[in-house]
């Protein structure tokens, strides 16, 4: 996993999303590719095209262990990096909810005047939840003495609540969520106009010179969720899927590489990986070749048929993309 | 005779090493830090983690060759070597890579004498620089915390000093890896963990530390024979009369506002100054509850007097950010020439894609510029050379295609600046993310919370070079890889006219530093920390890790 990581933002965090390049998400090593062409001919027009045999073959790749990049010799991939993802802190056992209900009636009345219905802060009175009285607090006895004797100096006046009732407040105010750190979105995300998406798509956007409504993005709002649909867009099909409706990976075409030897032969096949130093591919009968590269040699053709989404990311346009979702999630 | 033997004693003190009888580490030839150890986080105080040493050059460096590899291991001991344990946890946690297995070694490594101080989170170790052997170990129990990462040890004469994750300062017998004492950097209940190497200055140990909820940002000088706190500088106003207090919307949001000094700093002895950076504001994600307003000292560049630990100068990077870009990221120290005159420098190119330059004597603002291509979250540049946020690449419930990702244009691991080149290199990152908005109650956005974040794409990794005097890329050499990548690394340049790099495909580098034309390399896997040099016994030893394993290369 990536170094980089380390800091998570010093602070950030545990986020199960990859940040690093998009050569390194690896969704599905699966990858049902388009029918077999000669390497050359294999572009991303073809996709609409071969869907039919996509099919077909995804259930014959499915028997077929994925072409799998080799583990390096030399040296293990590093340990992850603890990515330690916090809850809300500190641990507290689990609240009854009759408990909390009643703390949080009395915290109404008695409280959130000052701190907050919420009680993150108010007119007069500091975020509770954030509170290191609270955080300290086990079961009202520190709260308890700030309630009985107030904080003249502060503005707070005393309250004579039994130690039951701050109890109860104790436990509705340990029970507030502190933070929620990277968890998914639940909300609708669907802001944009599907009849402008559907202009984009079949004009500025050009979209439809690679892509179909009937084709292969036939269903698509049924098969993905609207954020699933919208991150796709953008991605060309690689990323996390999210929601219930899951779905499979979506069909991406691999990248393919022709090598030209220096005797002017032709190896293509599936990239496998490629760095400074060296090329590997898996030829389509199977085989898999690796080329150590030196500057320029031997000469070497990358295609990648997502190209154009990895070349549209500085062009994008919010409203766009959002348009584009809207439209998209029409599709079912 | 007399002549003679005069003469044989003053060429004797000259080869003397800079520290006396071979015995530890004394403080003031960190300042004259000659190239041939690496007795500091950066190897010197400036950051530049430029090299002068000559030996590894365009035209020697394909012959460099491995020399040993040091293997590590993680926890309590059994290993053949004497490890020795602290910790003040009751119930220490079990935590895979720092108290069992195999350690990440992210850090820097101390060179001194032929011996490597090495560390990573609850660990230390000494090694020794000629074959790889471990002399000691020390382990620290821990209760806990954010285990990211540990950024490396300091020395001062015979001790180390070695922050833990769980917020305590240890300090170390360098001989033999025992506890002389330890001290609490922060409090571990209100989600501080530390993870920064602490930086000797004189007779100042300073140590930073990070949070991940919603603490106070500070930085402190700890006594380095008793550990005793000298002073500590918060980096958000703690009172009503801070003169920055009115840069928030209240003190309350001040005082759980962040800026955490995660990363150590630079130091310029002709001013005394300690020269770091601050993390971003709190809630990260959302300023509805902090105010549209700056949030000093937030995502600055600052400046405190070492013996004091009063503000001198400071430079806020981002105001009011909304992305968690902190600006901890090393300030740069360097002479050059701007706009014709000589200037002494600081130079910082910061994880939200901007490069800035500042006189590191005053602070004044001298160039901002953009050095990834791909960062699109930004409005303009304004006359004062602050980067001014376009709200609606904000997180937002719609989702907003925002570069750089949360893990930012580039991060902890250290750039590089080359006086000979005129150079700023640093590793580029430019990938894209969906940044979705969870809540629509800002009230709810506490710490880090509020934000789910979707890769979706990228436009490569490189190693971007700045030319300093413009702000401008001189070249940008991207990193080929397809589906080879992994994590990246820190820069290393040298007098050599090389740049070393960890090239993100599992291999470490040597460049030609004018142009990034691979000269040299090796793959060993995935080198975790930053390339580094010293010499040993007249040769130059290249120095890197690869997760618990220390790789060494040298001329054989």
């Amino acid at each position: 996993m990536p170094t980089y990581w380390a800091q998570p933002p010093e602070n950030s965090a545990c986020s199960p999303w990859l940040l690093g390049d998009s050569s390194r998400l690896r969704y599905s090593s699966l990858r049902a590719f388009a029918c077999v062409f000669d390497i050359r001919g294999l572009n991303f027009m073809s996709l609409r095209f071969s869907l039919p045999c996509a099919g077909v073959l995804a259930l014959a790749l499915a028997a077929v262990a994925p072409a799998q990049r080799p583990a390096p010799a030399a040296h293990p991939a590093p340990a992850p990096l603890q990515r330690v993802r916090h809850s809300a802190y500190p641990v507290r056992p689990s609240a009854d909810p009759a408990v909390v209900a009643h703390g949080k009636q009395i915290f109404e009345t008695n409280c959130a005047f000052c701190h907050g219905e919420d009680a993150r802060g108010g007119e007069t009175g500091p975020n509770l939840v954030r509170s290191q009285i609270v955080l300290d607090d086990q079961n009202g006895e520190k709260i308890g003495v700030v309630v009985h004797n107030g904080r003249p100096n502060l503005g707070m006046p005393k309250f004579s609540l039994s130690d039951q009732d701050i109890a109860a407040v104790a436990t509705f105010l340990h029970a507030q969520p502190l933070s929620d750190r990277g968890a998914p979105t639940q909300l609708d995300i669907l802001v944009g106009n599907a009849e402008a998406g559907k202009a984009y798509f079949n004009g500025a956007g050009k979209c439809s010179s690679c892509h179909s409504a009937t084709g292969d993005l036939a269903g698509v709002g049924a098969k993905y969720d609207p954020k699933t649909i919208q991150n796709f867009i953008v991605s060309g099909g690689r990323g996390r899927r999210f929601g219930p409706r899951a779905g499979a990976a979506p069909k991406i075409p691999p990248t393919t590489v022709t090598v030209t030897l220096a005797s002017g032969q032709k190896v293509g096949g599936i990239l496998n990986h490629l760095t400074a130093f060296v090329v590997a591919l898996t030829q389509p009968d199977g085989t898999y070749r690796s080329f150590l590269r030196h500057g320029n040699l031997p000469k070497i053709e990358v295609h990648d048929p997502l190209q154009a989404h990895t070349e549209m990311l500085p062009h994008w346009k919010d409203t766009d993309i959002h348009n584009l979702t809207s439209y998209l999630v029409t599709l079912k | 005779m007399k002549k003679t033997i005069q003469l044989l004693l003053a060429l004797s003190f000259c080869l003397l090493p800079a520290t006396v009888s071979g015995q530890g580490l004394d403080p003031a030839s960190i300042l004259k830090a000659s190239g041939n150890s690496w007795p500091t986080y950066a190897g010197d105080y400036s950051q530049r983690r430029f090299s002068p040493l000559t030996q590894l050059n365009t035209t020697t460096v394909h012959n460099l060759t491995l020399a040993w590899i040091g293997h590590l291991s993680a926890g309590p001991g059994g290993f053949g070597y004497p490890t020795i344990t602290g910790g003040v946890a009751a119930n220490p946690v079990t935590i895979p890579g720092s108290s069992e297995g195999e350690p990440h070694v992210s850090g820097s490594i101390l060179e001194v004498n032929g011996i490597l101080y090495i560390s990573s989170p609850d660990n230390a170790w000494a090694m020794d620089a000629h074959d790889g052997t471990v002399l000691w170990h020390y382990f620290w129990k821990s209760r806990g915390a954010t285990h990211i990462g540990n950024r490396g040890l300091a020395l001062y004469h015979n001790w180390l000093y070695l922050e833990t994750p769980d917020d305590v300062l240890v300090s170390l017998d360098a001989r033999t890896g025992k506890e002389r004492w330890h001290r609490d950097i922060s409090d571990f209940d209100e989600q501080y963990f530390s993870t920064a190497a602490p930086v000797v200055v004189g007779n100042h140990v300073l140590v930073g530390t990070g949070d991940d909820l919603d603490a106070p940002g500070f930085v402190q000088s700890f006594d380095p024979e008793t550990g005793a706190l000298q002073w500590k500088f918060y980096t958000v106003p703690m009172t009503k009369d801070d003169p920055a207090a009115k840069t928030w919307s209240s003190l309350d949001a001040a005082r759980h506002g962040g800026a955490m000094v995660w990363m150590p700093g630079s130091y310029d002895p002709e001013t005394h100054l300690y020269i770091f950076g601050t993390g971003n504001p709190i809630p990260a994600y959302t300023d509805a509850t902090r105010g549209h307003l700056p949030d000093l000292y937030t995502c600055s560049v600052v400046a405190v007097n070492v013996d004091t630990g009063k503000l001198a100068w400071y430079y806020q990077t981002s105001p009011d950010d909304t992305h968690d870009w902190d600006s901890t990221q090393a300030p740069v120290l360097f002479d050059g020439t701007f706009h014709g005159k000589p200037r002494k420098l600081v130079a910082q190119a910061s994880r939200n894609g901007y490069f800035f330059v500042l006189d590191r004597v005053t602070g004044q603002h001298l160039l901002t510029s953009k050095f990834s291509g791909a960062a699109n979250w930004a409005k303009e540049i304004d006359a004062s050379g602050a980067v001014v946020r376009e709200p609606s690449k904000d997180s937002t419930v719609a989702g907003s295609l925002v570069s750089p990702d949360n893990g930012g244009a580039t991060n902890w691991p250290p750039p590089t600046y080359d006086p000979q080149t005129g150079l700023f290199y640093v590793v580029l990152r430019e990938n894209y993310s969906e940044y979705y908005l969870t809540t629509k109650n800002p009230r709810l956005m506490v710490g880090l919370g509020g934000k789910e974040e979707d890769g979706v794409g990228t436009l490569g990794t490189s190693i971007a070079a700045i030319d300093y005097k413009t702000g401008k890329l001189a070249w940008k050499y991207r990193f080929p890889n397809i589906n080879g990548g992994w994590g990246f690394s820190g820069l290393l340049t040298t007098a050599g006219h090389l740049l070393f790099a960890n090239d993100t495909a599992g291999s470490l580098v040597a460049y030609d530093a004018a142009n990034a034309r691979p000269l040299w390399h090796a793959r060993i896997g995935a080198p975790t920390n930053a390339a580094e040099t010293y010499m040993l016994d007249g040769k130059q030893y290249v120095l890197v890790a690869v997760g618990p394993s220390i790789f060494a290369f040298s001329l054989q």
